[in-house]
């Protein structure tokens, strides 16, 4: 194997990406620059491989090859399409953000029907206002990952919402991101700034406008939570079949705070999320938790980092997976207690549900812990469906996939019931029950 | 026509053979105790009539209602109306029991061609079938046996045997585990059960149990075989005397 070339060849083909793209980037001289300067970060490293311990289950060089180029603005008939898509998966009585292709599409967004405690704009006009020094900024985060890298360089748009401190929202911000086409790339990268003492549920979706053939989404998520509040944040992402989605999310949560996290990855051919929350205030409570279901050749990685850097601070993670024909599952959880994080109570399991002989997962936890009055822990597992539940349920009269489909459901139940929204947790018990009807 | 024909049933479980050729007639209505020493091949009867996986059947057949019962998944034999009531019923943690019941009790009736049962026509039924086996509500709302005793286990088996209206129960050591306060509450359930268009089958160890449930014929297993068959004197027979007599016979 040779090193040298499969870097040229990726640096190459970035190259091109970035200089057919250039003119489209928003950006004024400065943000450029920083752009620039991303991108040649990102062409030193090419696409993250195995020989990195942070991707060495999920070689991108490998499964993905080449990034697509950049997608161009969604015409009129694109739009359309994505209406269609934003329809069937609109969470009810949610405001919805929509991103189509990359690029905020306003049309289909609720923006006039926000709470007035709530502020919505956009990266692209941010960037783009050559009167905003900082504007650069966003495009900053202080992760090496190269992938990251090639977010900042190409991002192309994503929402900068801000909620006011104490705002208390009944309805969901929803933020859809739609892809309509095939072979092509989004690069999205949001902001969002939840004041404190609020209490606001944020719902992640990402979607195909229909049978779209391959594409690629690369997000960023920076998400900034104050003091006292009480967030829901739930992740569904149902990309196309052929798809490759990478989300990095980047999460601050100050004291005092309940995060109820939920991830649900049932889409895309290889999928990464991964996640990098700091606990950055004292008395905070996370929960992170997510379901892989994963078909065929799917790859899905999972890849939680909780760093407790202050005392106090209580993290639970529970992670399943559902794993078919010969698809591949990855779950890396690492807890990270800082010297000064005393008192830390941090807790995770991860347990995976093999159901084909090729099926393949990756369990690796993770704890480094450099205080010492601290409760952590971590398990893992993996294994078949239980043949003796099996025949109890079909010696009931439950034939063979119906009894499997039981059992799935009460396996995945374990992480879903941890959604405290019984709309919410309904929904995503919905999209596991249609998956587990494709699968039969 | 018999309900249950087993005709020289030889079964092997990984090479050893556990029943040498097992004759036993059931027919509709009757009530018959299998008993027999530990190891003589009971359990194995039932599993295999139920359709578990793991054993081979190498000579003999078994007709239910004249069809080959051994040609069908167990769900097609549950459908059609055999019930086997564990020994060991399985904990299924996150699987509320209301929703087991009322997905196999559809599944069986689809299996059948008939309509699902509704939710109302459904729940009325199992209020009034849990309430006579003294089974609380709240006990349905938890997944399928999951906390339960050894008693409210076997109560939940016969809830589901009143529910499925089978026309062949095999209770497979039902009084296992069970004190004699919990061992009547279930017998009582399955009592309630007898009716002319039913039969059980009723596998022991003990006499004790067919105190309760009073059988038709009484058979004793001995090394895969039935080597005895009578009325409901048998089995006081052999609480006297043990199986020590019928193992030399066999």
């Amino acid at each position: 194997m040779n090193v040298a070339v499969a870097k040229t060849g990726g640096g190459r083909a970035v190259s091109d990406l970035f200089a057919s793209a250039e003119g489209r980037l928003p950006g004024s001289p400065a943000v450029i620059a920083a752009r620039r300067e991303a991108f040649e970060a990102y062409e030193r490293l090419g696409l993250p491989h195995r020989r990195l311990e942070e991707w060495k289950y999920t070689d991108l060089r490998a499964l993905v090859g080449e990034v697509l180029p950049l997608a161009a603005s969604p015409d009129a008939a694109a739009l359309k399409r994505a209406a269609e898509a934003v329809k069937a998966h609109a969470i009810e009585g949610a405001r919805k953000l929509v991103l189509v292709d990359g690029i905020f599409a306003a049309d289909l967004s609720d923006v006039k029907a926000f709470a007035p405690e709530v502020s919505v704009g956009t990266l692209r006009e941010i960037l783009a206002n050559e009167a905003n020094p900082a504007a650069g900024d966003l495009l900053q985060t202080a992760s090496t990952d190269a992938v990251i890298s090639l977010n900042a360089a190409m991002a192309t748009d994503g929402v900068v919402v801000s909620v006011a401190d104490g705002a208390q929202l009944a309805a969901p911000i929803q933020i859809i991101h739609v892809a309509t086409t095939a072979g092509a790339s989004a690069f999205t990268r949001s902001h969002l700034r939840i004041g404190k003492a609020t209490r606001v549920t944020v719902i992640e979706s990402f979607v195909a406008a229909g049978k779209t053939g391959g594409y690629h989404v690369n997000d960023a998520v920076i998400l900034w939570i104050g003091d006292d509040a009480d967030v829901a944040h739930i992740r569904l992402m149902d990309d196309a079949p052929d798809a490759v989605n990478v989300t990095s999310q980047f999460v601050t949560v100050g004291a005092n705070v309940k995060l109820n996290f939920f991830n649900m990855t049932t889409g895309a051919a290889v999928s990464r999320l991964q996640g990098f929350i700091t606990l950055a205030g004292e008395g905070s409570e996370l929960l992170a938790n997510g379901v892989n279901l994963l078909q065929k050749t799917e790859h899905g990685d999972t890849t939680l980092v909780v760093d407790h850097a202050v005392p106090n601070c209580v993290s639970r993670e529970i992670f399943r997976a559902v794993i078919d024909d010969r698809a591949h599952s990855v779950f890396q959880g690492r807890i990270i207690v800082r010297p000064d994080a005393q008192k830390t109570d941090g807790k995770m399991m991860t347990r995976a549900l093999l159901l084909s002989d090729e099926a393949e997962a990756d369990n690796k936890p993770e704890l480094e812990i450099f205080a010492d009055d601290v409760s952590c822990g971590h398990g893992a597992t993996a294994g078949a469906l239980d043949d003796s539940l099996l025949f109890y349920l079909k010696a009931r009269g439950l034939p063979e996939k119906q009894a499997q489909a039981l059992l799935i459901q009460a396996f995945v139940g374990e992480a879903i019931e941890q959604i405290a929204d019984d709309g919410l947790r309904e929904h995503v018990i919905g999209i596991a029950e249609r998956w587990l009807e494709r699968r039969s | 026509m018999a309900l249950l024909e087993v005709k020289d049933l030889k079964v092997r479980v990984e090479e050893r053979e556990i029943l040498h050729g097992l004759t036993l007639t059931v027919n509709e209505g009757e009530v018959h105790a299998i008993m027999g020493p530990n190891g003589s091949g009971k359990s194995t009867l039932s599993h295999v009539i139920a359709g578990k996986p793991g054993y081979e059947v190498t000579d003999g057949q078994i007709l239910f209602k004249g069809e080959d019962l051994l040609e069908m998944d167990p769900e097609e034999r549950a459908a059609k109306g055999v019930f086997l009531a564990f020994q060991y019923p399985v904990e299924i943690p996150g699987v509320a029991t209301m929703t087991f019941l009322r997905t196999a009790l559809n599944a069986q009736r689809k299996a059948r061609g008939e309509s699902e049962y509704s939710t109302p026509d459904f729940l009325k039924k199992v209020r009034e079938v849990s309430k006579s086996l003294n089974i609380p509500q709240d006990m349905l709302k938890r997944g399928v046996n999951v906390g339960f005793s050894g008693g409210e286990k076997k109560r939940n088996e016969v809830l589901q045997m009143a529910l499925f209206e089978p026309s062949l129960c095999i209770l497979d050591e039902m009084d296992s585990g069970l004190d004699i306060d919990a061992l009547r509450i279930a017998a009582d359930g399955v009592n309630a059960l007898r009716s002319p268009g039913r039969a059980m089958v009723v596998i022991t160890h003990y006499q004790r149990l067919l105190n309760y449930i009073v059988p038709d014929f009484v058979h004793v297993m001995s090394k895969g075989r039935v080597v005895k068959s009578g009325d409901k004197e048998l089995a006081l027979e052999l609480e006297a005397s043990g199986y020590t007599q019928f193992e030399d016979a066999a």
